[in-house]
């Protein structure tokens, strides 16, 4: 059934008139809903945050499906494939604490404080400083994960119809400016629930049918195993891949201890703390919600969902590097020609190799349909955030003030269109990498471990100044860029490898390094120069924040299904159940 | 779970709009072709193990598409049309 070797010519998946059909009829849908928000966008508060107005359950699963695009679908299922069942990490570690953190104890400082951007909060907290240093790295971090998401856009592109990559990144890139274009984050938002369903109709199937094909989980087991066993210098222990504790296959660490503890610091709490409770993609989501007890529930209500899905994506790229020929044999070190991006078999085509290995035309449709929506959302959602930080945080503090709202929503288009453009040179740096989490977390030990030091400091220590807040940031940032170049692989060709450590590794010390880092220069800094007007700090600072202003009134009287803290707490015992089972 | 209780003067009902007519319906169509394949199209049994794919998610489509269209029927959104946002808290600052 399987060609080993797909050339050039050839297209890597054969879709026929019926996944064309179920595509279109997405693209149909999407574009009818952005019609429709469109005429439901009257000012610009609607157009970047939604007037305010969502449920909770949309929000929340806008919330997940934000996140749900190039990150968990293609670097999971590639992480899954290479590293096994450690991924999981990404989740249960990685992302759930941080989610409940957020809807617990940070979201009412944003919803209530009103800011319509987190840099926006940060100027609010520390003044301008802090705010521009923020502002600028949010806005390129935003280019190069929007580059991600439509590098693997293009390679969908490229495997179903066989354009060479770079047409299909400019293809990609249009239609993309078309969907945000239309309707901003009100379509962006239904969108990203609606394609949450899709996503989840596709992925589902798949996993079940590749699960059957390989056997059941004993066979997954013994085919992990085998191809262990036959290439141990190559591929990690099968112990290592099939447990997801201590995880040395994930962070390439030779000692067990100190794999959990860079799990635990590195990834669970620097970086997934750090992207989580700062990531202006995420929490604006949030902040479209209709009251601050929706806002905090909000990522709670999206925490549920988020824990089953890597059973949707690391689970088949585990069966893919059992199953399909070609993943087996690039996780046995062999090079193999095709591939998504033409330029060889990846850990990032397992998903697309294993949908053609089992799903029949009809459900192959389906599948592809939800991967183009989420990586469409994924850079929608990117470039959304983009224009809201340009066109507020940079151009309206810095550049041209006091013009009425009409201009700034025409600063946010362009924006738009620019991001989008930028994005097509983004998305060939994104090419270089086989598992793009690896350039993912990199990034985030950049922009968000440094972030969140600052913010955390700043939100519980009325001490800290506003010297403190810039320069954190800036010494944070500059020195998770170097422990990267220090590494074995963190950049790439670009690391010198003087520090021993590679893999996710490498991206969780860098993040470490940014936090630490932060966290001491701004103690230092904030005792040597002179703190902020209490005053000032209410709604920002925690005990300068009276307990009213943070809960909602209303909230006590729901039933207890619909009230923040009850479901965070079934949401955290959930997930150490998790934790314990695997 | 939603959320339909803001008290506001003006109010109409989501409608057409409502994300879950649009949830119900999109997977609800998806269903109808994917059991329609199911049963007429290529069973493709040497991929999927021989088990009739398309014909077993197309069924649970459809009855996950229904489920959302009723629940839209039985408990309709009210879409309050206030000038500022429903909570109508202070902002603190």
């Amino acid at each position: 059934m399987s060609v080993p070797t797909v050339l050039a010519s050839d297209t890597l998946i054969s879709a026929h008139a019926v996944d064309y059909l179920i595509i279109a009829l997405y693209f149909g849908v999407v574009i009818g809903i952005g019609v429709m928000a469109k005429r439901q966008v009257s000012d610009s508060l609607d157009f970047f945050l939604s007037g305010r107005s969502l449920p909770a359950w949309v929000t929340g699963l806008a919330f997940i499906s934000a996140n749900l695009g190039a990150v968990e679908i293609m670097g999971m299922s590639a992480n899954g494939a290479q590293y096994g069942l450690p991924s999981v990490h990404y989740f249960w570690v990685g992302a759930i604490p941080a989610m409940l953190f957020l809807g617990v104890v940070m979201m009412p400082f944003y919803y209530g404080s009103k800011v319509r951007s987190v840099p926006e909060f940060m100027r609010r907290r520390f003044g301008t400083g802090a705010h521009l240093v923020n502002s600028i790295s949010f806005a390129v971090a935003q280019l190069l994960i929007a580059g991600i998401n439509l590098f693997l856009l293009g390679s969908i592109v490229h495997a179903l119809l066989g354009w060479p990559l770079w047409v299909a990144l400019i293809v990609a890139a249009v239609i993309v400016l078309s969907y945000i274009t239309l309707g901003g984050l009100s379509a962006a938002i239904y969108n990203e629930v609606l394609q949450f369903f899709v996503i989840v109709g596709g992925l589902l199937p798949l996993t079940l049918i590749g699960l059957h094909r390989v056997g059941g989980w004993d066979g997954l087991t013994s085919g992990i195993k085998d191809a262990a066993g036959a290439n141990p210098d190559v591929v990690a222990p099968a112990s290592q891949q099939l447990n997801s504790w201590p995880g040395q296959a994930l962070t390439g660490f030779d000692s067990s201890f100190l794999s959990v503890i860079g799990i635990v610091f590195g990834l669970g709490f620097v970086l997934s703390f750090g992207y989580w409770t700062t990531n202006f993609v995420e929490v604006q989501r949030a902040m479209a919600s209709n009251s601050i007890s929706s806002a905090r529930k909000t990522p709670i209500i999206g925490a549920f969902p988020k824990m089953f899905i890597p059973f949707i994506t690391i689970l088949p790229g585990m069966i893919a590097a059992v199953l399909v020929g070609e993943i087996a044999d690039v996780k046995a070190g062999e090079k193999v020609a095709g591939g998504a991006s033409g330029e060889g078999v990846a850990f990032n085509d397992a998903l697309l190799y294993l949908m053609r290995e089992v799903l029949p035309n009809g459900l192959l449709g389906l599948a592809i349909t939800g991967l183009l929506a989420a990586f469409m959302a994924g850079m929608a959602a990117n470039i959304s955030a983009f224009n809201t930080v340009v066109s507020y945080d940079l151009v309206q503090q810095y550049v041209v003030k006091d013009r009425d709202d009409d201009y700034y929503l025409r600063i946010g288009r362009i924006a738009t269109v620019a991001a989008t453009a930028i994005a097509i040179f983004t998305a060939t740096l994104a090419s270089n990498f086989s598992n793009i989490m690896n350039y993912l977390q990199t990034l985030f030990g950049f922009f968000n471990a440094p972030l969140f030091a600052t913010f955390i400091l700043g939100m519980f220590w009325k001490r800290m100044s506003a010297t403190a807040g810039w320069v954190g940031l800036v010494a944070g940032t500059a020195s998770a860029v170097a422990v990267a170049f220090l590494s074995e692989d963190a950049f790439g060709s670009w690391s010198t490898g003087v520090i021993p450590i590679g893999g996710q590794g490498a991206a969780f010390v860098a993040a470490g390094a940014a936090f630490v880092v932060d966290i001491v220069l701004s103690v230092v800094v904030s005792l040597v120069t002179k703190p902020r007007d209490p005053a000032e700090l209410r709604g920002l600072v925690y005990s300068e924040t009276p307990r009213e202003d943070l809960v909602d009134a209303d909230e006590a009287s729901y039933p207890w299904y619909r009230r923040t803290l009850p479901l965070a707490g079934i949401a955290l015992v959930m997930v150490i159940i998790l934790n314990v089972i695997f | 779970m939603t959320d339909t209780s803001t008290t506001s003067s003006r109010k109409h009902t989501a409608g057409a709009l409502d994300i879950r007519n649009i949830i119900g319906g999109l997977i609800g169509v998806y269903g109808v072709i994917l059991t329609l394949m199911g049963i007429f199209g290529d069973k493709e049994g040497d991929k999927t193990g021989g088990v009739n794919a398309n014909l077993w998610a197309g069924i649970v489509m459809i009855v996950i598409g229904a489920g959302f269209l009723i629940w839209a029927r039985l408990r309709p959104v009210v879409v309050a049309v206030p000038d500022e946002p429903a909570d109508g808290q202070d902002s603190a600052g």
